[in-house]
């Protein structure tokens, strides 16, 4: 099957042609939502197969190529169309159609009744094809054809309802924004490949790592290249400074929040920073600043999450903050822990989305969890699987997010030193927190809506189903990685999977100081309880006792205002960057470059052609005696000149 | 019988020649410049015929019947013109026909 792993790349874009061409003639909701969901299940069952293939061959044959035909060919520059089916794609594409389709099907309720449900469905499947693509990729080419394609279904799909409003602007202002910020990402991701292309004279990712572990290269190279990649990384995976736009994509329809702006495609800069694992092991400072960079943006990103009270945004902060501690873990050195944390984020995430979908659904599109209360009563699937969805997120022991991010902990711990174990312990408290002020205050406690205007139900089942699917893979999703400690082997399942990926990249590292099985449990055990305790008390609070929290409020006014405006980064770079570009595009490109000179030179040209004809048509003047006398007065100088010369 | 120096032939051709230059550049009647312009077909011909003559090759005498039977196409093509012209205009001094100009 590993050599039919093209028809998984294939089956979507097929979906995207049939609903995109089609779509409109189509009048079947539901043959459309079969199309779009089907073609990406079988992408699902392809990836399945060669997966189950995959893990009978020797670890030594795990690592396939698929080559499909030569892409680019000049000068030396040789790039192939080929699919590279190793441990680390299958991983990812197994989590990307996997969740995709049962997102794809979640949609079909999502979705119902809207004018551009054909639309939908077709985008859906274009980004399932993109981002197959951009992991699949046998080299860097082939990768950044699906990171652009990822960028422009994300930018589709923001500004999927373009005629809506959206906080000061319209959707399409934010899915411009967000297409903008990532292609700032995008430039830097474009410098680091041409670095590459300089100094390995390849971009084939074989190619490219062996010679980066033998070759002896610059360390400094290292660095610029892994820096390079790492913007770009910033851009696609919303890090500081650039993950303005993930907020801003709530604007988008909530299933592509959650498959896209959660679960998949902001998980691509982490797919390839491990992707390119030596690239980056080989350059430690890159390491260091990628490992404070995530830290920083798991935490502030947390801290935002607070006290926002748009349910989208919550979630939208959260995904921003999981993202970082993916980051953090890449920046240790545990790439596997990284993809792991991926995975199981995938699962809870995108089952956090779905159910807020779920619960806006209910509630006609209100979005502030200020208005929603006591939602348990009316729709009980979506309770459940959300709470289980929220233990997850919090790592409430034995569910899947407690095994990922105590793994990220821990390394954070042993590669990184007790201050990055510390900023990830917080932060898992404050995620802890800010998901169960969300929990209570949409289903526990008082109704706060209108019952004259809301009637809350419980979704179709074509919605509960997904979510149902979901949250059994938030329970068991974690299995795959058990902690040492309590499996009694080296390592866990998901890490010796992936760890051929990742072989060279760990020889260079190195890391090899010893630590107790006593160090780990107590570590485990504080972060367990600090996130026992923020959800116990958010659960208290916010349903027993809301006044602590007026309290709070005003006497921290400052702070509460801080969090609550997003420590003001939009209106910073709004002043610093986006306000001096539009003068200068303004005042000095448009008004002087452009009008004067551009236009200028243009009508001048145009003007000094005018002048000269409005002198010169004065001797076409009809008369044809007059046109015969210069005729003849021109042949006899002819003449004359042929005689002079003779 | 002492023959006709070529010169002569040659000068009445050039005169004939410059005659018809200079009517089609001075007169007004579009009748007569065009007559003007038969004549300087009528010099050429002349002096075709001459050259043919004196080189002793009548292949340029044959050629000039082909040149005077285009020249009796093209004089009533002109005609056929110069009535158009007249039908419209109700003129043929050619000073009053420039309408095709700027």
């Amino acid at each position: 099957m590993i050599k039919y792993i093209y028809l998984a790349v294939l089956f979507p874009l097929i979906g995207f042609l049939i609903n995109g061409f089609f779509g409109r003639k189509i009048k079947s909701e539901l043959t459309i939502g079969i199309i779009g969901s089907s073609t990406v299940g079988i992408a699902f069952l392809i990836s399945l197969l060669a997966f189950v293939q995959t893990i009978q061959f020797p670890v030594e044959q795990r690592t396939n190529t698929v080559e499909l035909f030569t892409w680019l060919s000049a000068n030396g520059l040789n790039i192939k169309f080929a699919y590279l089916v190793d441990q680390l794609s299958l991983t990812m594409s197994l989590i990307v159609t996997g969740v995709g389709f049962l997102i794809h099907v979640y949609s079909i309720g999502y979705m119902h009744g809207d004018k551009g449900f054909w639309r939908f469905f077709a985008y859906l499947n274009l980004f399932i094809f993109a981002m197959m693509n951009l992991i699949l990729g046998d080299n860097f080419v082939v990768l950044f054809l699906g990171w652009e394609g990822v960028g422009l279904c994300s930018y589709l799909l923001i500004g999927f309802w373009y005629d809506r409003k959206f906080e000061k602007g319209t959707t399409a202002d934010a899915a411009k924004k967000a297409f903008i910020v990532n292609r700032i990402g995008d430039f830097g991701f474009l410098l680091g490949l041409f670095l590459i292309y300089q100094t390995f004279d390849s971009l084939n990712f074989q190619d490219v790592f062996s010679k980066a572990q033998t070759f002896l290269i610059n360390e400094n190279t290292f660095n610029l290249i892994a820096l390079f990649l790492f913007i770009g990384a910033t851009g696609k995976s919303a890090q500081i400074p650039l993950y303005i736009w993930l907020p801003d994509a709530m604007a988008g329809p909530t299933p592509v929040s959650a498959l896209i702006h959660a679960a998949t495609m902001v998980t691509a800069g982490v797919y390839m920073v491990s992707r390119a694992s030596i690239l980056f092991a080989s350059a430690p400072t890159v390491m260091m600043i990628i490992a404070v960079v995530g830290l920083l943006t798991a935490f502030l990103a947390a801290t935002i999450g607070l006290v926002q009270n748009d349910i989208k945004k919550v979630l939208a902060y959260s995904t921003i903050s999981q993202l970082g501690y993916m980051f953090l873990a890449s920046g240790v050195g545990a790439f596997s822990s990284s993809i792991f944390h991926v995975m199981t984020h995938a699962f809870f995430k995108a089952l956090l989305f779905l159910g807020a979908g779920s619960v806006i659904h209910a509630m006609h599109e209100e979005q502030n969890i200020q208005n929603y209360g006591g939602l348990k009563n009316y729709m009980p699937k979506t309770y459940f699987t959300f709470l289980i969805a929220a233990l997850a997120i919090a790592g409430f022991p034995g569910f899947s997010g407690f095994f990922s991010k105590d793994e990220i902990l821990w390394y954070a711990y042993v590669n990184g030193g007790f201050i990055f174990w510390f900023g990830g312990a917080v932060t898992a408290m404050l995620t802890a927190f800010y998901i169960f002020r969300l929990f209570a205050l949409t289903f526990l406690g008082n109704e706060r809506f209108d019952h004259h205007k809301y009637h809350p139900h419980e979704s179709p089942s074509v919605m509960t189903i997904p979510l149902i699917i979901l949250a059994i893979l938030s329970i068991l999703g974690g299995y795959v990685g058990i902690p040492e400690i309590f499996s009694d082997q080296e390592g866990n399942l998901f890490k010796n999977w992936l760890e051929p990926v990742y072989k060279s990249a760990e020889e260079k590292l190195l890391t090899s100081s010893f630590h107790s099985h006593f160090e780990e449990v107590l570590l485990m055990l504080i972060s367990v309880l600090l996130a026992l305790c923020a959800i116990y008390i958010a659960i208290y609070v916010y349903t027993k006792n809301i006044f602590v929290i007026d309290k709070l409020k005003k006497r921290f006014v400052k702070v509460y205002n801080l969090l609550f405006n997003k420590y003001y980064v939009d209106e910073i770079y709004d002043s610093i960057i986006v306000r001096p570009i539009k003068i200068v595009s303004e005042k000095i490109l448009w008004k002087f470059t452009d009008s004067i000179i551009i236009d200028g030179m243009v009508n001048g040209v145009a003007e000094i052609v005018n002048i000269f004809s409005e002198k010169i048509r004065r001797i076409q003047n009809g008369l044809v005696q007059f046109y015969a006398l210069i005729m003849g007065v021109g042949i006899v100088l002819i003449l004359f000149w042929i005689i002079v010369n003779l | 019988m002492s023959v006709i120096p070529i010169e002569y032939y040659l000068i009445l051709s050039a005169f004939m020649f410059v005659v018809g230059v200079i009517g089609v550049f001075i007169r007004r009647n579009a009748i007569v410049v065009f007559m003007c312009i038969e004549l300087m077909l009528n010099s050429a011909n002349l002096a075709l015929v001459t050259f043919s003559s004196y080189i002793g090759n009548p292949v340029g005498q044959v050629f000039v019947f082909f040149v005077m039977t285009v020249a009796a196409a093209e004089a009533a093509v002109g005609l056929a013109i110069i009535i158009a012209i007249f039908r419209n205009k109700q003129t043929v001094n050619i000073d009053e026909i420039n309408i095709f100009k700027w």
